[in-house]
């Protein structure tokens, strides 16, 4: 009877480990299955003219993602610009003065919603506030767009990063009469550059392959173009469009741009963990 | 001398202050008069700096709060048209009709709904291993690594999630998979009509799976951090009585963190009700409900990321009422999981 409860107390066991074992298998077998088809479909496509020539017209030859590249590094760059001061300063906000505030509660509440918000429903947002009244698609818009995703994210990170800084480094400031806003941003800020530097990090690293509020608000632009009041080429939209194309060689493009924006994320990701990985060890 | 409430509880402040009169009172330091105000003026630099720095601060979290509440009120601005031509009944309305400017939610609200639960049914027990794999059987040195790796597929864009669907998932799918399950499930009784019809690799069921695998690896994080806050007392008094580890992730562990884990999987939910890309390129677009899950459908955000390019006027209206309920949707979704996961971190002392 005994030695019956006991081998089946095993055999669950057993099967239990099996079946987590199996998922583990999985989820791996998932990352690398997606990895090897983009990379094999994406090098294929990888060329000179991919980084010189521009997204080329229905149905002509070759082209290349030129302004596309150039495009995404402009609206990225742009509001990792916009959105970094505001996240920063907003997480040194929540961190400083966010115990007893009821804003910083509510506001810590609401970057949480935003975190896992459907971007989207943000392309709408920014489509009605701007698009809509000055009549035209714009790189500004998808900024302030690519903006507004980017904030939560470091937000948040700041705001943990500055709660890891020991107390007593605080204390020891204000004890020697500096006032806060130096014992904020010379102290707590500088202990935890690293960390803030991982937020700003991943942040860039999720905007980077955001496509869905790009749709509404820089669109695409088949020509190379600088100019941020109208509307801008970038490499999501472009894929979105080439890929769902009957053409072949856009859909060739396509997969070249979808190796390029997974490679940047997945090094900007890499690049993040190093950072936190030194703030820790120190 | 506070500049406003919620500096006074901080004892630091006090801190600054007391010492800042205690120098100025002190008649050792304070031989003259000259130094007396030098000094006062510092202070009051200070505290008018002290006093700029919140309140820039202040604006700046304020920003994020305003974009939120202005997000709802512009969408619903944009939306009213047209709920005030079909009212609240939109929401339950089976029609799509472009042409005759006939519309309604319910199509794309079941794509929504159906390929997230899809999603949800078959990504939490997979999660679900792979966190206890994660905290109970891996060995450490591995622990790190497997971990990255999950997480790095969290971090794959959406959009290559949506090829990868389309180009390689879906013909596999039809050549297979479809088959598969119709020969299977679909004779069953019941549930048989789900697993009927065409089989040509997209639809809601490849819609599902694919969104399955996306949101895993964020159900699987959120599991793997709430089943570490187990104390490990309590996991050794288990091991210890004798537990075998699966009696103990099931009976010690699960009944520990429920609201942590229910909360994780509320979190994914939430990413597979907004998902855009990867719906888009496998659900098949169409505006229609049909009993098989093999059919082509439609969800809230594949609507949108399709139709927008062409609609204007009432179109446009509707695709932002469409936008509104969906961001409703996933707002009570994230809402109720953020609670639960604080909940559970504040019962276990992390959180204060």
């Amino acid at each position: 009877m005994d030695q019956n409860l006991y081998r089946r107390r095993v055999f669950i066991n057993r099967i239990g480990i099996t079946l987590s074992m199996l998922a583990m298998a999985m989820g791996l077998f998932v990352l690398l299955w997606i990895l090897s088809v983009l990379f094999i479909n994406g090098f294929k496509a990888l060329d000179f003219n991919m980084f010189f020539q521009s997204t080329p017209a229905p149905g002509t030859e070759g082209g290349g993602l030129a302004n596309a590249i150039v495009g995404s590094l402009m609206l990225v760059g742009l509001s990792t610009l916009v959105s970094t001061p505001i996240g920063i300063l907003a997480g040194v906000y929540l961190a400083e003065y966010g115990d007893t505030s009821w804003t910083a509660e509510i506001t810590r509440f609401m970057t949480d919603i935003m975190l896992s918000a459907p971007s989207i429903v943000l392309g709408l947002f920014v489509y009605a506030i701007l698009v809509a009244q000055v009549q035209h698609f714009s790189g500004w818009a998808g900024t302030i767009a690519l903006s507004l995703i980017a904030i939560p994210v470091v937000l948040r990170t700041t705001e943990n990063m500055l709660r890891l800084v020991p107390g007593s480094l605080r204390e020891a400031a204000f004890a020697l009469g500096a006032p806060r806003w130096k014992v904020a941003t010379m102290v707590t800020l500088r202990a935890a550059k690293s960390g803030v530097v991982t937020g700003v990090l991943l942040a860039l690293a999720r905007i980077s392959g955001e496509t869905a509020p790009l749709l509404f608000t820089a669109l695409n632009n088949q020509f190379f173009s600088l100019n941020m009041n109208g509307p801008m080429s970038n490499l999501p939209v472009v894929i979105f469009q080439f890929a769902l194309s009957p053409y072949d060689n856009w859909v060739r493009l396509a997969w070249g741009g979808a190796l390029l924006i997974t490679l940047t994320v997945l090094v900007l990701n890499v690049l993040a963990r190093v950072f936190f990985r030194e703030k820790i060890t120190s | 001398m506070n500049t406003s409430p919620a500096d006074s509880g901080i004892l630091a402040d006090k801190h600054q202050l007391n010492f800042s009169k205690e120098q100025i009172m002190d008649p050792s330091t304070a031989d003259s008069g000259m130094l007396d105000q030098r000094r006062l003026d510092i202070v009051r630099k200070q505290r008018f700096q002290d006093f700029i720095f919140h309140k820039l601060t202040l604006s700046f979290s304020l920003i994020v709060l305003v974009s939120l509440i202005g997000l709802l009120v512009s969408l619903a601005m944009v939306a009213w048209p047209t709920f005030n031509k079909f009212g609240i009944e939109f929401i339950w309305r089976v029609e799509w009709d472009i042409i005759n400017e006939e519309f309604g939610a319910a199509i794309a609200i079941f794509g929504t709904l159906a390929s997230a639960t899809i999603a949800i049914l078959i990504a939490m027990p997979l999660s679900f291993g792979i966190a206890l794999f994660l905290t109970e059987t891996c060995p450490t040195w591995l622990r790190r690594p497997l971990g990255t790796a999950i997480e790095l597929l969290a971090a794959v864009p959406s959009i290559i999630y949506g090829m990868f669907g389309l180009f390689i998932f879906a013909p596999l799918f039809a050549q297979y998979g479809q088959p598969a399950l119709q020969s299977t499930l679909g004779q069953m009784p019941l549930i048989g009509p789900l697993f009927g019809g065409a089989m040509n690799g997209i639809g809601i069921l490849a819609a599902g799976l694919i969104l399955a695998f996306m949101i895993l690896p964020f159900i699987a994080a959120v599991m793997r951090d709430v089943f570490e806050i187990v104390p490990s007392i309590l996991r050794e008094s288990a091991y210890g009585v004798g537990c075998t580890t699966w009696e103990v992730v099931r009976h010690i562990v699960l009944p520990y963190t429920q609201q942590g884990v229910i909360g994780g999987v509320m979190l994914g939910l939430g990413r597979a009700l907004g998902e855009t890309m990867a719906v888009t390129f496998v659900i098949g677009n169409s505006q229609r409900i049909s009993a098989s899950l093999f059919s082509p459908g439609s969800s809230i955000a594949s609507t949108l990321a399709n139709e927008f390019g062409e609609a204007a006027d009432f179109h446009l209206s509707t695709l932002f009422a469409l936008g509104l309920l969906l961001f409703v949707i996933t707002f009570v979704v994230l809402a109720f999981a953020k609670i639960l996961i604080i909940r559970t971190e504040r019962a276990k002392g992390l959180r204060t």
